[in-house]
């Protein structure tokens, strides 16, 4: 099933981290392309690593109550007073 | 009063990465809020900061103080200890704002200063109960990002993933969301530590490895770990509402 038959998906898939941070030598970022391109699960599974990386970027940080609010106002004025 | 000149702000640009974009080929964006304490910016901030301008520090309080807290917690062992180290860090941030020279962006700084006291902290309160700051750093040595029942004897899928909804609609979005951050909530605390700074408030790799004090390597390790659960959870949450 694999067209690659020197890189399997259950090896790809613990390669795409390097993959998608660049730090795959051309070598092994041709031969993992190569599979992708003919292998629709994995490109399938490398879609959902993106679509994760995607939403966590969305994850908005929490805002601040009005207790740390206030307590840091409390800082930044004491440090301002010397 | 700036001690800042463009000397300090090419210097500062070569050290900046673009922070939208997390690697090669990932199109990520950058994490939400994470913003580049950006050259031009920093320096803007540094003096407003130094006039003892307070909406200024209130600006950068409300982008920072929530991923700070949160990474506190990963080192200490309650949230009022993490609310007390972020606090900490706000005042070393202050008090080092005349002497700061602009070698790393605001944002880097700020969270060293963080992490230090957080880990000064998180040993002392350990040291009481005579247990390690984290477990050993890949523990299992061998964590597959996918299960080995998934593959064939040739490696080749026998349970491929499936598709996922695409445009989701607005309500499986939003709980998409809520999905993701409860799994990151969820991971080992140095898998949480990098999978919410690299991908959650847009951090590069090289920020990371220096807060972290990890090698590149290991960083990559953690990462691919942690982004392998989310997927996971994510997976099983879509065939939960698909099925």
């Amino acid at each position: 099933m694999s067209p690659s038959p020197d890189l399997s998906c259950q090896e790809l898939v613990e390669l795409v981290t390097e993959y998608l941070e660049g730090a795959l030598p051309a070598r092994e970022r041709a031969r993992l392309e190569s599979h992708l391109r003919g292998c629709g699960a994995c490109a399938g599974y490398l879609d959902q690593m993106r679509h994760t990386i995607r939403v966590s970027g969305r994850l908005s940080p929490d805002d601040i109550t009005s207790a740390q609010h206030d307590a840091l106002i409390d800082v930044f004025r004491r440090w301002k007073a010397g | 009063m700036s001690r800042a000149g463009p000397v300090r702000l090419s210097r500062l640009s070569r050290l900046r990465r673009d922070p939208g974009k997390a690697g090669v080929g990932s199109g990520v964006g950058g994490g939400a809020g994470g913003g580049a304490a950006g050259g031009a910016d920093d320096q803007a901030m540094v003096r407003l900061l130094r006039e003892g301008d307070e909406g200024a520090f209130m600006a950068l309080v409300a982008r920072h103080h929530g991923p700070m807290v949160r990474l506190a917690r990963t080192y200490v062992q309650s949230d009022a200890s993490a609310e007390e180290v972020a606090q900490e860090a706000w005042l070393g941030l202050l008090r080092g704002i005349h002497s700061f020279e602009g070698r790393s962006s605001v944002r880097t700084w700020l969270f060293r200063i963080l992490v230090n006291q957080a880990k000064t902290r998180g040993v002392r309160e350990r040291r009481a109960a005579s247990e390690p700051l984290f477990a050993p750093l890949f523990e299992p040595a061998v964590e597959t990002a996918v299960g080995a029942d998934r593959f064939g004897p040739l490696g080749s899928w026998s349970t491929p993933p499936l598709p996922w909804p695409a445009p989701p609609d607005p309500a499986v979005a939003a709980e998409t969301l809520a999905v993701v951050s409860e799994a990151i909530s969820a991971l080992p605390p140095r898998q949480r530590q990098v999978m919410s700074l690299r991908d959650v408030h847009g951090f590069t790799a090289a920020e990371v490895c220096d807060l972290l004090e990890l090698t590149d390597a290991n960083q990559r390790v953690l990462l691919h770990r942690a982004r392998a659960r989310v997927r996971g959870r994510l997976e099983a949450y879509f065939e939960e509402v698909g099925g």
